[in-house]
């Protein structure tokens, strides 16, 4: 294995006490964007977040707001925690048995990682796009409807109304709207991509996290699903995780960049790519190591 | 470090020879096990074709010496047995395979359920007639339909379970996250989408697994047992086709003996048409 040369490296996964801290200070960061941008709400704040894959951990104090109706942008080096950090947000992570977060998360003051909270309901407001479109086994209306189901009593021209709505905002409705009894496996890598937006949105979740989403389908699907999250933050807070960095330029306002498990630099999208603080930052932008 | 020129190379014909040598040995073990099959199905088809007639399927078998009649209770019986035994055996061995895959995982409890799964695969299936026997014949006090589909439904239970663990084990976990991520609880995403996305592989391992019963004729010997006559009521000695075959087979009648022979021929054409299904079942799973 290569030996990575950076200071937050020397780390030892296991003694929390001796974990050294990244560079940066996450909550100057965030506190200097909050003065930058007073009049923005801050949907999500995560604080001291640390993540266990059994004995190995994986996050360090992380510490980060998400703006609510922006489009943050994670990025980074492969295994550097990416998508473990947003696993933490609606809780999927509790899937697997060994998987344990500690640390706060909150949404709209109460802390989702906390014992006596409704996963469920965590779940139906931050909904989760994941990077292999994986529709259900079942129709495209069912697809949908699903999510609709299993929340709420609606009678069948609801359903059906609703349905729609969410394949017209998931730009998906013209190219479906003959199909939507054949079954949702039958679609496009791409329009099954964007059958699990609109089936995520139909239940019109408050934070949308979205991991990797376009790594497996090409790049027109690509940008029709970047202009639907053009789309899309106007209602919701969205987090999208990337390897691709043009694409987090291009659709998130702010950046964070996570090295190792740390945060180590958040900031406007514009400020992070142009003249990022930390050197690691720097490095990783400009392709020097990641 | 001798460049690779150098080194002496291994000799190509060497190889091709181990190579023809080895697809000869798989070929003819192939033939071979195909070769035997064909020559039990050609057998039998030779053999007990002569038996099929309106009578051999619709008629209650002639007491001896007396020539006609037919098994047609014992077909009915072994339907409604294995009916019974699958009513039993199916839903708790999928119960047991979804608690395996989804549930239980690496504890320890499901580490030694599927060690007893294992032993219980290996149970000689007489022995399971034995346990049948032991706790249902001396309580009915007769041998009877009941505990003959006892102890096929405890055949086929472990069966089922495996192949339920095998075949949602192969579901994609994104498949369990995605459902969760939409806010399904455990048990609807388990049941209303993993178990969907596995729906063709299971109703195979199902029928795969009444297929492994229907031949069964030792747990029936003594829990079933046989009867001459009609038999719909499963709290008695009831009617099946392998005891049939069976007793036919050991007697001294060519008529019963040709007969043993007819009864053979169907449970192989029953098996064949089961197989097929499964094959349909998964072709259409595919598309």
């Amino acid at each position: 294995m290569r030996e990575p040369t950076t200071e937050v490296s020397t780390a030892e996964p296991q003694s929390q006490a001796t974990v050294v801290p990244p560079r940066i200070e996450v909550d100057d960061v965030t506190q200097a964007g909050q003065e930058r941008h007073s009049d923005l709400e801050v949907k999500m704040s995560v604080r001291n977040l640390d993540f266990w894959y059994g004995k190995s951990q994986a996050l360090f104090d992380n510490s980060i707001d998400y703006y609510q109706n922006r489009v943050t942008a994670i990025i980074g080096p492969s295994g550097c925690g990416k998508s473990t950090h947003i696993r933490c947000l609606n809780r999927i992570y509790e899937l697997y048995r060994d998987h344990k977060a500690s640390g706060e998360i909150v949404l709209d003051g109460n802390n989702v990682l906390g014992s006596g909270v409704d996963v469920l309901d965590v779940r139906r407001r931050v909904g989760m796009i994941f990077q292999k479109p994986s529709p259900f086994p079942m129709t495209v209306f069912e697809n949908i409807a699903y999510g609709l189901k299993l929340f709420y009593k609606l009678n069948r021209s609801e359903l059906r109304d609703r349905v729609e709505d969410a394949l017209r905002r998931a730009a998906l409705w013209d190219e479906v709207k003959d199909k939507l009894n054949e079954p949702g496996t039958g679609l496009s890598g791409g329009q099954q991509q964007r059958l699990c937006i609109a089936r995520t949105i139909a239940t019109e979740p408050e934070v949308v996290l979205m991991d990797e989403p376009c790594s497996a389908i090409d790049p027109i699907a690509t940008g029709k699903i970047e202009d639907l999250i053009e789309e899309l933050k106007h209602q919701y807070t969205i987090l999208i995780v990337t390897h691709n960095m043009q694409q987090a330029a291009r659709v998130s306002e702010y950046t964070a960049f996570f090295f190792q498990g740390y945060i180590v630099e958040f900031g406007e999208t514009t400020k992070l790519f142009s003249n990022p603080d930390q050197k690691q930052t720097e490095d990783y932008i400009t392709g020097r190591f990641g | 470090m001798r460049a690779l020129s150098e080194v002496p190379h291994r000799s190509v014909a060497g190889r091709r020879s181990s190579d023809i040598v080895i697809k000869v040995l798989a070929w003819i073990a192939a033939s071979l096990g195909i070769a035997l099959m064909g020559w039990v199905i050609v057998v039998c088809v030779q053999r007990g074709i002569a038996a099929w007639n309106w009578d051999f399927f619709t008629q209650l078998p002639t007491p001896v010496g007396e020539p006609g009649g037919g098994i047609a209770n014992a077909l009915v019986g072994t339907l409604i047995m294995t009916a019974l035994a699958t009513a039993l055996g199916v839903p708790a061995g999928f119960f047991a395979g979804v608690y395996l895959a989804e549930f239980g995982k690496n504890s320890r409890f499901a580490h030694g359920m599927r060690m007893v799964t294992n032993v219980m695969m290996g149970i000689p299936s007489i022995i399971v007639g034995l346990f049948s026997y032991m706790l249902l014949v001396p309580t009915l006090g007769t041998f009877s339909g009941w505990a003959g589909a006892l102890a096929l439904a405890v055949i086929m239970l472990p069966v089922m379970a495996r192949t339920t663990e095998d075949i949602l084990n192969l579901v994609p976990n994104e498949m369990r996250e995605s459902a969760l991520a939409v806010g399904a609880p455990r048990w609807r995403a388990t049941l209303g989408v993993v178990v969907k996305a596995a729906r063709a592989g299971l109703l195979t391992g199902a029928i795969l697994a009444v297929v492994r019963v229907s031949g069964e004729t030792a747990p029936l010997l003594f829990t079933a047992l046989n009867s001459a006559y009609w038999t719909i009521d499963p709290g008695q000695p009831y009617a099946n086709l392998t005891v049939t075959i069976y007793q036919y087979a050991n007697s001294p009648f060519p008529d019963w003996q040709e007969k043993a022979w007819g009864a053979s021929l169907l449970i192989i054409v029953l098996v064949l048409g089961a197989n097929i299904t499964v094959r349909l079942i998964a072709q259409r799973g595919k598309q």
